[in-house]
């Protein structure tokens, strides 16, 4: 287990890296950042010391082993816009972005299990018709008109919660409900396909010939049984949410979090703000990838790592 | 002897999308205590939706159309409508399955699996139920049992679970064992083991067992009574000795001379030709009149069991030598 674990971080590392790498490839080979970062108006004289102020006007091999090296120590350059080290930015939002995926996430399995299993039960019955019903719309609603008719009807008609900001408890509501219905319907189907195949298997029978009833059938024996492809299909929506939800609902909400900090940075041309984004959600990719290896092994002993 | 368990003109349809398939077409069986009852039949002729009807595992897309169960004077099945009463599946009556390599959770130990039968019906304490858990183990011939109990299923072989799922059978003292086809998935040797462990059980324990099997040899060697399946329904009961020696349906003694002997010089195996009826529009009268040589025009009349012998056959011809070469 800890041989797997320091491979997979190493393996981990080099994907960070590649990452990484591209994001410096693209932005200096095939982009001028002087162009993106300077006004339309600045002067050829302003360019050339802007240029020669963050190293662009050394060899490229220099510069990769300088943005190599700096990396190692989590120097990622200041932040044009922040004016401060664009890594303490990052550190700085990424808790908030947590929080709301954690709250999404969390609700999104305590949601989807009770009801796909619910489904599960009677294949085809009335239940089930309506649970797939609704998590089809639940999967075809995008989450930026989510959260618009949100806050359209829970912020300015009832006036029950805050339109957006951070702060209180009642803020997270809205944010975390838009960003958790995506997961809720993936989810809740997935949980609802496994479930009848599980509730189908003879291990099922021989519980129910041992007069076990069908909550605790429900709860220990299939429940555990779909656990592992539930993990594999949670880390994915994890990593989906940081990199895609969070963009698209922290910017509807003005949640001060990773994605909005990463659509502003690219408003504003903040390079080095935009290359430690990509790096610290690269790095949580990378980690959410092996804990949910890890977990996965501590339910099923079957499964080998390596 | 008095009867224990007592099936009534048992029906089970399944409703398909084709239209509603009669598995079982009124059933009637009893079983005393200590009795070993042999079940025999090609697949689908219902031996085995007859045990999970008594188990209670009939479910969507299949259901109790007709007929009674009674397990000891309690109703399990009451005029075609399924009982729910506790304490008895499970523990008065237990079942063993015919795929011990997927009978078992795969993700629980087989410690777990255990306990949770013996937590349940004998209302045991943690610790308890782990030593009788074990006890069990070490009882169906597991040796070093308390080790094993923290063990997963893959780490056992297909005839080690069967003994596994032996155990958790009778792990709470049960009068009646259900093993469907507990040695098919199991090779020949291994196989001898588990009838050998079920017979020495039964004895010891004072069991009642319905084995439900199409080999013939299992139950001349651990069954005392027979009844013979056909197309839902009971064609053929008596004691193993009549019907071994003295089959009077064409189909028992079809079967029991397609069975291949080993003090017999045989250039080719015997068949019996023609397949059994689909039971979605099942036929009026004796199912089985389609592929028996002695067929005659009153066989399309409705055959009730009736006495033959020691034994009951439904067939207008009972005991006529139907395929005439005396085998």
């Amino acid at each position: 287990m800890p041989d797997f674990i320091l491979r997979r971080l190493f393996q981990g590392l080099l994907v960070v890296l590649g990452v990484t790498a591209t994001v410096f490839v693209v932005t200096r080979v095939f982009g001028d950042p002087v162009s993106l970062m300077l006004p339309l108006s600045a002067t050829d004289a302003q360019r050339a010391a802007f240029a020669a102020q963050i190293g662009l006007d050394q060899p490229l091999p220099v510069q990769f082993w300088r943005f190599l090296t700096d990396i190692v120590t989590l120097d990622f350059g200041d932040s044009l816009w922040q004016r401060r080290p664009a890594i303490e930015v990052v550190f700085e939002r990424l808790p908030n972005t947590a929080l709301l995926v954690g709250a999404g996430l969390g609700l999104a399995v305590l949601v989807s299990i009770p009801l796909g299993a619910i489904a599960a039960l009677r294949p085809g019955g009335l239940v089930d018709r309506l649970v797939v019903s609704l998590g089809l719309l639940g999967l075809a609603m995008p989450q930026f008109w989510l959260g618009l008719m949100a806050i359209m009807v829970f912020a300015v008609q009832l006036k029950w919660l805050p339109t957006s900001g951070f702060g209180t408890a009642a803020h997270l509501v809205l944010p975390a409900l838009t960003l958790a219905m995506t997961p809720i319907a993936r989810f809740t189907m997935m949980v609802r396909a496994a479930m009848i195949d599980e509730l189908n298997k003879p291990y099922v029978q021989t519980a129910r010939a041992k007069g076990m009833s069908l909550p605790r059938i429900l709860r220990v024996h299939t429940l555990r049984n779909i656990l592992v492809p539930f993990l594999a299909l949670s880390g994915w929506e994890a990593i989906t949410a940081l990199s895609g939800y969070t963009v698209v609902v922290e910017t509807v909400f003005a949640w001060p979090g990773l994605g909005l900090t990463a659509v502003q940075a690219i408003q504003r041309g903040d390079l080095f703000l935009m290359q430690a984004i990509v790096f610290v959600i690269a790095a949580l990719i990378v980690i959410i990838g092996i804990a949910i290896d890890v977990a996965a092994k501590s339910i099923d002993p079957r499964i080998e790592l390596n | 002897m008095s009867a224990l368990l007592k099936i009534e003109d048992l029906a089970v349809v399944f409703d398909t999308r084709a239209g509603t398939v009669e598995a079982l077409r009124g059933v009637s069986l009893s079983l005393g205590r200590g009795e070993t009852l042999g079940i025999v039949g090609e697949s689908g002729s219902g031996k085995s939706v007859t045990a999970q009807a008594v188990m209670g595992l009939i479910d969507v897309p299949g259901r109790i159309a007709g007929g009674s169960i009674s397990w000891d004077g309690q109703a399990l099945v009451q005029d075609g409508a399924q009982q729910h009463p506790s304490g008895i599946w499970g523990k008065e009556v237990t079942m063993v399955f015919q795929s011990p390599m997927t009978s078992l959770n795969p993700l629980m130990t087989i410690g777990a699996q255990l306990e949770e039968v013996i937590r349940k019906h004998l209302g045991l304490g943690r610790a308890a139920a782990r030593d009788h858990a074990a006890e069990m183990l070490a009882a169906v011939g597991i040796s070093g049992a308390r080790r094993r109990l923290d063990q997963y299923p893959h780490e056992f072989s297909g005839g080690m679970r069967q003994r596994v799922m032996i155990a958790m059978a009778i792990a709470c003292e049960p009068k009646l064992l259900i093993a469907d086809e507990p040695t098919t998935a199991l090779d020949v040797t291994i196989q001898a083991q588990i009838l050998e462990l079920l017979a020495g059980l039964q004895e010891r324990l004072g069991l009642s067992i319905i084995l439900i099997t199409h080999d013939l040899g299992i139950v001349a060697g651990l069954c005392h009574r027979v009844a013979v399946m056909y197309a839902g329904q009971i064609v053929e009961t008596g004691s193993v000795d009549d019907i071994f020696d003295r089959p009077a349906h064409p189909y028992t003694q079809g079967l029991i001379r397609s069975t291949p002997r080993l003090d017999e010089p045989e250039d080719r195996l015997t068949a019996i030709e023609g397949t059994p009826p689909g039971l979605l529009h099942p036929p009026e009268g004796c199912a089985f009149r389609t592929r028996c040589p002695i067929a005659r025009d009153d066989c399309r009349a409705p055959q009730a069991l009736r006495p033959f012998g020691a034994g009951f056959v439904a067939c207008t011809q009972p005991g006529v030598d139907a395929w005439g070469d005396g085998k």
